[in-house]
């Protein structure tokens, strides 16, 4: 459950106060599968690394499942982070050293799991994305789409509360980002929460609920 | 977790083999550089203070420059041994003859000496006895000679009671030295001892005067008291002219020269660090550059979940592997180089332990010194920048 109440980002440029998020208030409930949609410029970014725990609002509170998530340090946003979050990025963002099967065990170490334990949480999130059987290729080896499932299954394997969503289908064709947001679909029918950031409507139109931003100020999308 | 940083410090080590070797050659050469040099002044160290003490370290030898017309005979050297602190006194001649037998002959080191000489020397007989009182009195022709003279010249290792002719005089055999297997040197060490007196007669260039002689303290303690109490008996008997002899103290000559060659194993071993260091520097370098390369990497593990130690334990971890690498081809590659230079020098020399444990701590304090800052830049990385960057 994300509860933004009042959240004000602001950056200083020169002697001016730049708005990135102006007083936003919204509520996302579990299991719900929202998009929040908004041309470039106009803050998505800043809101999502604010959802994402990546960085913190400077005004208002941000609570995470009943958590307000303000005045952490670093190391404890990572923690936050590494439980509750799971990361899907535009370009996908995979450690092109690492295997499919390292790649998604990647949070899982830092979650201090056991090896059997990690082992059998990988496939089991690999064989959800139907990509077992290239476990063991590097991300250069695989097509986007499928770069793009391994990502997805990293963030099930970590059993986050909350999939947040980047462009996740920016960097593909229409025929992947639609099999991608077919998985959306499916996670979203198994009762996950997804937040799904992005510029196109017709994608943010497949969410059940559309929150609009522009020049950092947050309103509902009724349809 | 030290498990799993260890694993992935070896896969980015392993996925850039020229980097990471480069990287090392630093610390390989100085170490190499280290462990060479200091095994080898301290093997060095050790024959020569060996050579010394096996000599005897109570031991002084006095060289007569001037005998102020009053030459020093055989007779003369009893009154020195009545000081309490003086045990044993000898006479000290050599000459080179030819020692030949019926099998071979070389040119040997004939020493004229006395009864005492042995006990001073520390010399030790594998067969028959040494010189004899009897024998310097009686001018006897009689020899102890070497293991290599027994088995280069004669033939046979046990010849005791057999002749061998020295300059064409035949000379019994009544005693044979055991080899020095001490002696890293393995040439050949022709010698032999026969009483003061036959060398007198032997060769025309010594003597009846004494010019050299060997004192014996009655132990280490008392080398002081004895070399003063020597001193003024020859002073006494030259007139005060303290240039008219030398007398040197063998256990001031061992000193000297350990503290000589302690000065130097440290200089040796200085300039070994300071490369070392260098080689530090290097890692240090590279770990900057692997850093800023792998950016987006650090970005990526701090999203989904890395802590600032987590990200500094695998770039640390990483910076102490590759040093200590470094170390272990240096130790690998030291104890080869020692390895050739004993065979193809004829020596042996031994990798010292104690510079193996030194190079290693010091390795391992250089890896976690120069791969710290490396790695707590990467720690103190803002993920969202990170995540940003273009590789």
């Amino acid at each position: 459950m994300i509860i933004f109440d009042d959240v004000s980002k602001i950056y200083q440029i020169g002697d001016e106060e730049v708005y990135a998020l102006n007083h936003a208030s919204m509520h996302i409930d579990n299991g719900e599968f929202v998009s929040i949609v908004g041309p470039s410029g106009s803050g998505k970014s800043t809101l999502m690394n604010i959802i994402g725990c990546l960085d913190t609002a400077d005004e208002g509170t941000y609570s995470l499942d009943g958590q307000p998530i303000s005045n952490y340090t670093a190391d404890e946003l990572a923690k936050i982070r590494n439980r509750k979050i799971g990361f899907i990025f535009q370009n996908f963002n995979l450690i092109g050293k690492m295997t499919a099967f390292e790649n998604v065990e990647l949070p899982l170490i830092y979650q201090r799991i056991s090896k059997s334990e990690r082992r059998e949480r990988v496939i089991e999130a690999l064989e959800r994305v139907d990509l077992l059987y290239r476990k063991d290729h590097k991300p250069t080896e695989l097509s986007g789409g499928q770069q793009q499932r391994v990502a997805i299954a990293r963030a099930i394997a970590s059993k986050p509360s909350l999939f947040l969503a980047d462009e996740p289908t920016g960097n593909l064709d229409s025929k992947t980002g639609k099999e991608i947001m077919n998985l959306f679909h499916e996670m979203h029918a198994q009762g996950h929460t997804i937040v799904l950031i992005t510029h196109d409507h017709a994608v943010a139109a497949q969410a059940s609920r559309s929150i609009r931003i522009l020049d950092g100020q947050v309103q509902e999308v009724t349809s | 977790m030290i498990l799993q940083s260890i694993k992935m410090a070896w896969s980015a080590i392993v996925s850039n083999k020229m980097r990471s070797f480069l990287t090392m050659l630093g610390i390989i050469i100085g170490v190499v550089a280290l462990v060479v040099l200091v095994s080898i002044v301290n093997g060095a160290t050790s024959s020569v203070t060996d050579t010394i003490s096996s000599m005897g370290t109570n031991l002084l030898t006095v060289n007569i420059n001037d005998n102020k017309e009053n030459p020093l005979k055989i007779s003369d050297l009893d009154q020195f041994t009545a000081d309490q602190n003086i045990s044993a006194v000898a006479p000290s001649a050599q000459a080179s003859v030819t020692a030949a037998s019926s099998y071979a002959s070389e040119t040997t080191t004939v020493y004229g000496t006395t009864a005492a000489y042995a006990d001073i020397q520390g010399l030790e007989l594998s067969s028959g006895r040494f010189l004899r009182t009897t024998d310097v009195d009686n001018h006897s022709r009689v020899v102890v000679i070497s293991s290599d003279v027994a088995t280069d010249i004669i033939g046979r290792p046990n010849v005791v009671g057999e002749s061998i002719k020295l300059d064409g005089v035949e000379y019994m055999i009544i005693g044979i030295l055991k080899s020095d297997t001490s002696e890293s040197s393995s040439s050949s060490v022709y010698e032999a001892y026969i009483p003061f007196t036959s060398l007198t007669r032997l060769s025309s260039s010594v003597s009846s005067e004494v010019t050299t002689f060997y004192v014996s303290a009655a132990d280490e303690d008392s080398m002081d008291a004895a070399e003063d109490a020597l001193t003024d008996l020859l002073m006494g008997r030259y007139g005060q002219d303290e240039d008219a002899f030398n007398i040197r103290n063998q256990s001031s000559i061992m000193e000297t020269m350990a503290s000589v060659t302690s000065t130097m194993s440290l200089l040796l071993g200085g300039i070994a660090a300071i490369s070392l260091l260098v080689g530090g520097i290097g890692i240090m370098n590279i770990m900057l550059v692997s850093v800023t390369e792998r950016t987006k990497e650090i970005g990526i593990r701090k999203a989904v979940g890395a802590g600032h130690l987590s990200i500094m334990e695998q770039f640390l971890i990483e910076a102490l592997m590759l040093s200590l690498m470094g170390c272990l081809v240096g130790i690998l590659g030291s104890w080869g180089i020692i390895e050739i230079v004993n065979i193809v020098g004829d020596t042996s020399y031994n990798l010292s332990m104690g510079v193996v444990i030194i190079a290693s701590c010091f390795s391992m304090a250089i890896g976690i010194v120069f791969g710290i800052y490396p790695a707590n830049k990467a720690a103190k990385k803002n993920p969202i920048d990170a995540l940003r960057y273009a590789s």
